[in-house]
């Protein structure tokens, strides 16, 4: 039976199933009952410097964008960090605290960007018994105009500057909470590595503007006839968040960081892929606010059953699995060639593969009188898009050739690997330029 | 000189081998990976969800519909089974439209809910091979289970799991109880029920004596003295008596009918009239009224002597009833019998009365099944009884220490198939409570 405790950075929680610092985790009510539903650990909503607290719209805070059935994909907010006193939070994390030792229990924090501020409530936090730190450098609308959140998130000598105060500041764990509206993660990342980080959580949430109300001109969610920009993440957030999380795990100067995966989780699967692309563990948000804390049951019971069909006993096995088979384009194979199949049991005739390859791609789908629908090998470039459009699961499927077949479309056996800096076309002679190639993998 | 539907009298064969067996396939065919993922995708993960509230075994549904949508219904399975030991037989037969699907929140926005029955189909079917569950270190304690029907087996399942050896005598020849030989055939196809009864089994620590009969050589007295605590859950073996006017050689219990049915393999061997009468409103009506058309007779009408709001059959069992060519004749009483013929007498409800109006009718009727009802039979005289039944409070305590009573023939609770299960189960749990207390 798979084993699903997890250590991270030496915190120990019963699984790696996190509720991400947000409204879920904003009280003890809330944390208490995460954790009867099976929770393995939070981290606490954001909080601020001793004194009044921030204050949040009272219109709506939230916009969305919904799939067909109205399945929420994509949520937006404009919340602000915990609007409830320093005081009654710290006290309620010491109680929660005792309550349940075995559960993960992480404060995050955001203060102006002096030291001062910082020690202060690092000294008040340890004082709560909880498990460490992290340092909500994200949060994309309201903080940042402050100088705070994502303002310190996008400016490296920033992070590092706070992260190095709150370094020296203790011995608990600290976790760096990036923002995503950078163009290249890797620059705070490595920030934070040099500022003393233990490891960073990402991704917070993406700048966006979800909809605008086209009777009332104004974006939403709206407060009074305007509305700003909010904080973007959900389903839809996840393959941007994998990406930065792929990045940050395969890069040599950052690969040794510990990383907690966020972004989009919704199944025990996409826990899987964080997991796969380096996380060690998992925070959600949208998903718990989607469906509830019961959530979390099928993200046990489903990572369970994967790691024992996997024969895997623990979490080590899945972390970071797929980092190795993240690659720069560069180094893809060239000569692997595929050929999109379909398959005429499964197929409903619905045409949808042949308006995608027909209308936009490459005229490599034939439909004949009475709708049967085939690939014509020798026009199919292997683009995949058929088998993305189509409304079947495996209905269409990519079949691999073996080398020394041939291939249809080019009328050339299938050769070993070769990639593009190697390819013939792709001489400085013939492009122009020096390609540098990459190490051939194999 | 073969069979047709035409031919008079009671006679087999009325319909050809490849008739009758697509007439008694699966009336709701398992789901296709797709159909599943359609179907499932459709769930709302609702809070404190209106079907599980509305099953009778308390099956987490959003949990295990979600678990099928994230390609994990083995992990569904386990969710089912977790609540239901007969989570395969129940999808089969749970008349969801009056139990989790009538409940459930897309039948009040839709008027088409959720799937619920054929996902919970889709997932158990996963876990058909191996029994999931292992027994608890054993107890040392002993428990007699009366009948290997839903009740008693959920129970033996249950007590198994914790440690405690059972054993299980059952009167009839085979175990299953009416999922082996009452239930409609084309509900739980491919003998399905001793399928689920042999994996059910495969726990461990549970024997089962067929051909022992409580009443018989078997006494309660001998049960309470060589084990701990004995489980009654022996249905409803008697059946109500309709007495009528003249002699019919074609008159038979419908349960009778319907179990020599089960037992047939193909079903090309069972006599069947060329016009059936049924009578009764319930679902042994409706099953033997179905059943009777399937196998070729060229009428059958269903004689229920209220109206139609009064009938116990659901609405849906009627509508099916109805598309397979069944006549369900309301408002007529059976009155008298003669030679291949029934006389019904018509009525209507007057201040709350049933009242004869005078008009009578005469059917053709080579065949005659009652389906008036089934009784309490052979229950120790020992037990209080209520309505009929063996009373009960709570998880089934009987009004004698040591003895406890679930399924259809206990008191309370409605009398189907997933609530003998849960009262089976309920009543193990609390046997369990107390077995331990003791020791
Ligand atoms: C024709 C018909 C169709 C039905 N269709 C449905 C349906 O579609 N869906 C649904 O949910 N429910 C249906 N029901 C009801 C359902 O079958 C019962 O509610 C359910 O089987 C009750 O389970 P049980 O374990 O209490 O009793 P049973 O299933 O009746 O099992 C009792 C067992 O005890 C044994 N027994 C009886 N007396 C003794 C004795 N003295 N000594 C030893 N053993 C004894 C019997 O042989 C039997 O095996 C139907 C019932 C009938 C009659
Ligand atoms: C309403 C709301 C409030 C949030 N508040 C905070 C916060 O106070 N601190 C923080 O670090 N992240 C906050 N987040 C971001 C989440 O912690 C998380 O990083 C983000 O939602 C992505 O995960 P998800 O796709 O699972 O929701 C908030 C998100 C939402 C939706
Ligand atoms: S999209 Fe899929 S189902 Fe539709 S025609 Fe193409 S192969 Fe068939
Ligand atoms: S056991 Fe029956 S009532 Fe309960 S959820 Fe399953 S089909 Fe519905
Ligand atoms: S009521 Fe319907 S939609 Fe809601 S959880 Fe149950 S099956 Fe799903």
């Amino acid at each position: 039976m798979a084993d699903l405790r997890s250590n991270f950075l030496g915190i120990k929680s019963p699984n790696p199933f996190w509720l991400a610092s947000a409204p879920p985790t904003d009280k003890e009510y809330n944390v208490r009952r995460a954790y009867e539903a099976g929770w393995g650990g939070v981290v606490w909503k954001t909080l601020g410097e001793d004194g009044p607290p921030v204050v949040n719209v009272s219109g709506p805070r939230y916009g969305a964008i919904h799939g067909p059935d109205r399945r929420l994909l994509g949520l937006n907010n404009i919340e602000l960090i915990t609007d409830r006193p320093l005081e009654v939070n710290l006290r309620e994390i010491t109680s929660v605290k005792r309550d349940y030792p075995d559960r993960a229990l992480v404060v995050s924090l955001m203060v102006p960007c002096e030291q001062e501020p910082w020690e202060k409530i690092i000294r008040r936090v340890e004082e709560t018994g909880a498990d460490g730190v992290e340092l909500n450098f994200g949060c994309p609308h309201g903080m940042a105009e402050r100088g705070m959140g994502s303002a310190v998130g996008q400016v490296p000598e920033y992070i590092e500057m706070v992260t190095r105060w709150v370094r020296n500041a203790t011995r608990m764990p600290v976790i760096v909470k990036l923002t995503p509206n950078v163009t290249n993660i890797l620059a705070p990342a490595e920030a934070a590595m040099r500022g003393g980080a233990d490891a960073v959580s990402l991704i917070n949430t993406i700048n966006s503007i979800t909809s605008v109300d086209i009777d009332t001109f104004a974006p939403e969610p709206t407060i009074d006839g305007w509305g700003a920009h909010g904080g973007y993440c959900g389903p839809a957030v996840k393959p941007i968040a994998l990406n930065m999380v792929a990045e940050i795990a395969r890069h040599a100067a950052t690969a040794k960081l510990p990383i907690s995966g966020i972004g989009g989780v919704t199944t025990w699967r996409d826990a899987v892929e964080f997991m796969m692309l380096g996380a060690s563990n998992v925070q959600v948000c949208t998903a718990a606010m989607t469906y509830g804390f019961k959530i979390v049951q099928e993200m046990i019971s489903g990572l369970e059953q994967y790691m024992d069909e996997k024969g895997f006993s623990s979490l080590d096995e899945i972390v970071g699995r797929a980092v190795p088979n993240v690659k720069d384009w560069n180094e893809l194979n060239l000569n692997y060639v595929t050929k999109a199949v379909i398959d005429q049991d499964k197929c409903i005739q619905c045409g949808r593969c042949y308006a995608a390859c027909e209308d936009t791609s490459h005229q490599a789908i034939a439909m004949s009188e009475d709708r049967v629908f085939t690939v014509k090998d020798d026009e199919c470039v292997a683009c995949n898009l058929c088998v993305n459009v189509c409304p079947v699961e495996e209905c269409i499927t990519m079949k691999e050739l073996p080398l020394g077949a041939v291939d249809e479309r080019t009328g050339r056996k299938v050769e070993p690997y070769l990639n593009w800096p190697q390819h013939p076309n792709n001489t400085p002679d013939n492009c122009g330029w020096d390609p540098d190639p990459a190490e051939p993998v194999q | 000189m073969h069979n047709d539907q035409l031919t008079p009298g009671i006679e087999a064969g009325r319909l050809s081998a490849d008739q009758i067996a697509e007439n008694f396939a699966d009336l709701h065919p398992p789901l296709n990976d797709h159909e599943a993922l359609v179907a499932a995708d459709r769930c709302y993960f609702c809070y404190d969800a209106p079907c599980t509230l509305a099953c009778p075994t308390s099956i987490d549904v959003p949990l295990f519909v979600r678990q099928i949508a994230t390609g994990t219904p083995e992990a569904a399975a386990r969710t089912i089974f977790d609540q239901n030991i007969l989570g395969g037989m129940c999808a089969r037969v749970c008349p969801t439209e009056t139990l989790c699907e009538e409940a459930c929140v897309r039948e009040t926005a839709e008027g088409e809910p959720v799937q619920i029955a054929r996902l919970q189909r889709y997932a158990t079917d996963r876990l058909m091979d191996a029994q999931p569950y292992t027994r608890a270190a054993e107890t040392g304690r002993k428990v007699a289970v009366v009948g290997a029907g839903p009740a008693g087996l959920a129970c033996a399942h249950r007590l198994a799991m914790k440690g405690h050896d059972v054993v299980v005598y059952d009167a009839k020849p085979k175990g299953g109880g009416l999922n082996e030989y009452g239930i409609a055939a084309y509900k739980a196809p491919d003998d399905f029920a001793q399928a689920e009864l042999d994996w059910l089994l495969k726990i461990g620590g549970i024997r089962v004596e067929y051909g022992r009969k409580l009443g018989d050589d078997l006494t309660l007295a001998s049960l309470q003295k060589g084990f701990d605590v004995v489980f009654l859950g022996m249905g409803l073996a008697g059946v109500n008596k309709l007495a009528l006017d003249g002699a019919h050689p074609g008159v038979e219990n419908a349960v009778d009918w319907i179990a020599r049915m089960r037992q047939s393999p193909d079903k090309t061997d069972v006599p069947v009239g060329r016009n059936v009468v049924v009578i009764g409103g319930g679902m042994t009506a409706v099953d033997a009224a179905v059943q009777s058309k399937l196998l070729g007779a060229e009428t059958v009408t269903m004689a229920y002597r209220r109206d139609r709001a009064a009938m116990a059959a659901s609405e849906y069992e009627q509508d099916l009833a109805a598309s397979k060519g069944v006549h369900i004749l309301y408002n007529a009483a059976p009155k008298a019998l003669g030679a291949g013929a029934i006389t019904l007498a018509r009525t209507k409800t007057s201040n709350g009365a049933l009242v004869e109006t005078g008009e009578e009718i005469e059917l053709a009727a080579d065949q005659v099944l009652l389906a008036v009802g089934q009784t309490l039979a052979g229950a120790p005289e020992i037990l209080a009884l209520d309505g009929g039944k063996i009373a009960v409070t709570g998880p089934g305590r009987t009004s004698v220490a040591g003895i406890w009573a679930g399924g259809d023939c206990a008191s309370g609770g409605e009398d189907l198939t997933v609530t003998a299960v849960a009262e089976g189960r309920d009543a193990a749990e609390d046997i369990h409570a107390h077995l331990m207390g003791e020791a």
